[in-house]
């Protein structure tokens, strides 16, 4: 006889892929979403891969190192987030660094891949410079908004949601395929850094 | 006799996780023009090549018959090596018989998985990432201009990342006696494959 769980999975297969094709097209941006600043800039979060993948890769690699990285992870990035924000609101204008956004992507998914064994301190200080850094191209764009400082928060809040999740998923993991995998994505994170790189330097 | 476990729970949540992500639609949702397009035609340009299909299809392949831990670092060092080949092409580097390169990555690959060659683990990748750069060089030299370049790259590393997954999902079979015979028919026809790239490549 089969096990439950395996017999309803054709089934909740068919309702996510039923899901899926009804999905309508995303509205992210700030004037579209029409659900207030907070969501709006819970949307801007989860719509800008460019912030989203090294958040992940920073998520994944503090998992695989353990519980301590992944709390570390946790509180101090979406801190560090919120402080670099709260300085980008303030400032005139910058752009950001085509380089350094590739610079992220090589070094977090190249630590991820290698399962580098980073000290907490290092974690800590990854984690609150991807924080300023990102927080403060964010702050800029948001600038322009009276509810800028709101629709901060709620970007801040699903990054918080992202680490929680991501690194809770890869701290429990036990197998060696499992964390195998986590790894490789690792390698396609640093793989698209590379990329990156190659087009900043075409298009200078 | 072998039998076939049932699938863990973790396995089948990622299963339907990739199935999910594989069926979304393009969110069209920035401003920048591009973006969703990007993906899709960096995920759409490793796979609209034979010549690349095969040889991608090959290192899977022969990563199974390998086994650990060949199994995950061919298909880490070929996108790594791969996209650094991407580069020096957008970085206008040139790199000399391409063409011949990645024909004979086919041919040799598929020969690898054929007689079943078991070098050591740093030859084995020392040759996939040789060929990974004539690769990658191909397509670096191929982007076309417009594109969201983090979201092309994403696509473009993925659909490479989806090719070894596939042979190494093909290459599963390795298990069963019949299933080594298919594997090393598979690793001839991609050596017939990978030859007649590289007699359109001379000719």
């Amino acid at each position: 006889m089969k096990p439950a769980a395996q017999s309803r999975l054709p089934l909740y297969a068919f309702v996510v892929f039923t899901f899926v094709m009804w999905a309508l097209p995303a509205e992210a941006h700030l004037n579209t979403t029409g659900m207030g600043p907070f969501y709006d800039g819970l949307m801007h979060f989860l719509m800008s891969p460019e912030d989203i993948v090294p958040v992940l890769a920073l998520a994944l690699l503090a998992g695989l190192r353990g519980a301590n990285y992944a709390r570390r992870a946790l509180f101090t990035l979406p801190i560090a987030w919120l402080l670099g924000g709260l300085a980008g609101l303030t400032a005139m204008a910058a752009k950001p660094h085509p380089f350094v956004a590739a610079f992220w992507f090589l070094l977090l998914g190249g630590l991820l891949a290698a399962d580098a064994k980073v000290s907490l301190r290092m974690t800590t200080a990854l984690a609150a410079l991807l924080g300023l850094y990102h927080g403060y191209l964010n702050g800029i764009g948001l600038g322009q908004f009276d509810t800028a400082a709101i629709a901060l928060l709620g970007l801040v809040f699903a990054i918080f949601a992202l680490i929680a999740i991501a690194a809770a998923f890869v701290v429990r993991l036990q197998a060696h395929w499992a964390r195998i995998a986590v790894r490789v994505a690792g390698s396609w994170i640093a793989a698209s850094g590379l990329l990156m790189l190659g087009w900043a330097v075409r298009t200078r | 006799m072998n039998k076939l476990r049932p699938l863990n729970p973790l396995f089948r949540t990622m299963a339907l996780t990739g199935f999910v992500f594989l069926c979304a639609q393009a969110a069209f949702a920035h401003p920048q023009k591009g973006e969703a397009v990007g993906f899709l035609t960096g995920f759409r340009h490793p796979i609209s090549g034979l010549d690349h299909v095969l040889a991608m299809v090959a290192v899977g392949l022969w990563g199974a018959q390998l086994g650990a831990p060949a199994i995950w670092v061919l298909p880490v060092a070929f996108p790594m090596v791969m996209a650094f080949g991407g580069m020096l092409g957008l970085m206008g580097v040139p790199l000399p018989g391409t063409e011949y390169g990645i024909a004979l990555s086919a041919i040799l690959l598929g020969a690898a998985v054929l007689f079943e060659a078991r070098p050591p683990l740093g030859v084995a990748a020392a040759l996939v990432g040789v060929f990974a750069i004539f690769h990658g060089h191909a397509h670096g030299t191929e982007l076309p201009p417009g594109q969201s370049a983090l979201l092309y790259s994403m696509g473009f590393v993925i659909a490479t990342g989806c090719l070894h997954a596939l042979g190494i999902g093909i290459g599963t079979v390795h298990r069963w006696g019949w299933g080594q015979k298919l594997l090393r028919l598979a690793g001839g026809l991609v050596v017939v494959g990978g030859a007649f790239f590289m007699w359109k490549a001379v000719a």
